[in-house]
């Protein structure tokens, strides 16, 4: 499925604000996977999820989705076959476009855009019918610019455009991290749904432990730009907060106090 | 009479400047790049269309067509300095600005105006190539050329305003859309965000450089000073119809907000000049104008914050 191999970058080389963002991440996904990466700030899981994206290219190392090297993909030609949710509610959507334009751009992700109309009567359709499920009532607010609606409503929407066509593997950079807690909640749940229901392989950043235990099939850690603590299946579904600070104190030893209160 | 022939002409001015307004607006609102290019594809619009019929006798109607052409490759070549070298937007808009200039002379073979002189054999303008097609009963009546004008430029805004809604409406158009309003998500969603940028600069400056050919062909003259301050009176339009229309929302009546802003402009200006400006003055007015519509909506405050698109 997805293949990381001994990916490394650096930002800022040669300067005095270097950094090793990713320090020889390793990571082999199957299909079907969902996985939620938890780790300090700084610790790479922000990079890792824009280097699979191809945000910006790696210094070193190999990525491969489904037997297809996309080492040296430009980002759009990846988003063929990957989507991404963001932070940032505002990212994801145009805000000055409406809601079914947006739908229609996302329905095209990764096809050839051509001359014919942005938007038709089918989709249209289509889009109404997938609105309900989010259960917001925009179904009945198709013509309303995306810049009107809440952050929780766009973050809901965007996760709906991730999917809209089914991706290879769905990419969520801490979506939910910019919301209140319920708004957070209700775009969680629609996430797991969508992500059950599709049957997606999908990759969750949170800096939420509770959320990285209570969603997915597996979990890694990250620190310093490397994949420190990996577990899954029934080992997993018994970790609690605890085991997963104690995880955090080990791989920091000891120096990642602050830390610690930031994650609790 | 002098008045109302003054006003009578400012309205057809007013719709064949309308194309430069609605190129400003696809780059300006559209695609969010303040695009200096078109001071350049403005004149070269101009210079192309009068030196073709002039010099090679090749219809009017067509030069415009190579005007617009023209102003396209030129929007091409900003696009590809901001894209693929990596120059800031509006530096990439300034450098294609000033090679227009040693290029507009060129293409006027060194000379700084171009005259489409109609008298000459062989050498018609937009404007007496349909005049040589009425009897002579219409042409004999005292304004015909103005009413030809007029109507030129009313087709010509009907046509770009229904193609631009068109073109904005299908997929490749959303696309550009988007780009100028999210870069990073529509990129996300797959599409090369270098080639719809590069297409709207070209897209934009063809336009441009019609409303320059146009003009030009409207004066019978061509002058390589002729874009300057375009994009300056490309925004005034601009924000006259947004000022006059400001509930509007739909896409179809924001671009004819602008053909309307554009129109309007240049009644100001034709009052402004009854009253005893002089034409030099008119810049500064103009910039005056754009500021004071640029800020006044985001200096006062409570204001309902609208979305511009």
């Amino acid at each position: 499925m997805l293949l990381l191999q001994n990916i490394h970058k650096t930002f800022n080389l040669g300067t005095v604000n270097e950094k090793k963002a990713l320090n020889g991440v390793e990571l082999h996904l199957n299909a079907k996977d969902f996985v939620t990466v938890i780790g300090g700030n700084g610790a790479g899981k922000s990079t890792m999820l824009n280097m699979i994206a191809g945000v910006y290219p790696i210094d070193e190392g190999r990525i491969v989705l489904n037997g297809r090297d996309m080492t040296k993909q430009p980002e759009y030609v990846r988003a063929k076959y990957l989507s991404r949710v963001f932070q940032d509610p505002m990212m994801g959507t145009a805000s000055n476009m409406q809601i079914d334009e947006n739908l229609a751009l996302a329905h095209r992700r990764g096809k050839k855009r051509g001359l014919s109309w942005g938007i038709t009567k089918e989709e249209h359709d289509l889009f109404r019918e997938k609105l309900k499920i989010l259960g917001l009532g925009l179904e009945d607010r198709m013509t309303s610019k995306v810049g009107l609606l809440s952050g929780g409503q766009r973050q809901a929407l965007t996760l709906l455009m991730a999917t809209l066509i089914k991706p290879e593997l769905l990419l969520l950079d801490e979506h939910t991290a910019a919301l209140d807690p319920k708004t957070a909640a209700n775009v969680l749940s629609v996430t797991e749904t969508i992500i059950r229901e599709e049957q997606l392989t999908a990759i969750m950043v949170t800096h939420n432990m509770k959320d990285a235990i209570r969603f997915g099939n597996r979990l890694i850690m990250m620190h310093e730009g490397q994949i420190i603590y990996d577990v899954a299946g029934e080992e997993k579904k018994r970790l609690d907060v605890n085991d997963l600070l104690d995880k955090f104190e080990q791989a920091s030893h000891g120096e990642f106090a602050n830390d610690r209160m930031m994650l609790g | 009479m002098s008045i109302l022939l003054a006003m009578f002409s400012a309205v057809s001015q007013g719709m064949l400047w309308a194309m430069l307004a609605l190129g400003v607006y696809i780059t300006f609102r559209l695609l969010d790049f303040a695009d200096l290019t078109c001071e350049g594809s403005f004149a070269l619009g101009g210079c192309v269309s009068a030196v073709l019929t002039v010099n090679l006798h090749m219809n009017p109607y067509l030069s415009l067509l190579c005007g617009f052409l023209a102003g396209m490759i030129a929007g091409l070549v900003t696009g590809v300095l901001n894209t693929k070298l990596k120059i800031p937007p509006i530096l990439a808009g300034i450098l294609s600005m000033i090679s227009l200039y040693s290029i507009n002379l060129r293409i006027m073979l060194n000379q700084a105006n171009v005259p489409i002189n109609i008298r000459e054999e062989g050498v018609s303008s937009i404007v007496t190539a349909i005049q040589d097609l009425l009897p002579e009963s219409i042409t004999s009546m005292s304004q015909t050329q103005n009413v030809i004008t007029l109507c030129i430029g009313l087709l010509f805004c009907v046509l770009s305003v229904a193609v631009l809604y068109w073109f904005f409406g299908t997929e490749m158009g959303s696309a550009i859309r988007a780009t100028g309003n999210n870069e990073k998500m529509i990129r996300a969603l797959g599409v090369n965000t270098d080639t719809t940028k590069i297409i709207a600069l070209a897209i934009s400056n063809g336009f441009i450089a019609l409303s320059g050919a146009l003009v030009a062909q409207a004066q019978k003259v061509a002058d390589v000073g002729m874009g300057t301050g375009a994009i300056v009176i490309g925004l005034a339009s601009i924000v006259i119809g947004e000022v006059l229309f400001s509930k509007v929302i739909s896409f179809k009546w924001k671009l004819v907000s602008i053909v309307v802003g554009s129109i309007i402009y240049r009644v100001i200006v034709a009052i402004v000049l009854q009253l005893g400006l002089r034409s030099s003055d008119l810049k500064l007015l103009t910039a005056i104008l754009v500021a004071a519509a640029l800020s006044i909506p985001r200096l006062l405050p409570k204001k309902n914050k609208k979305g511009v698109a």
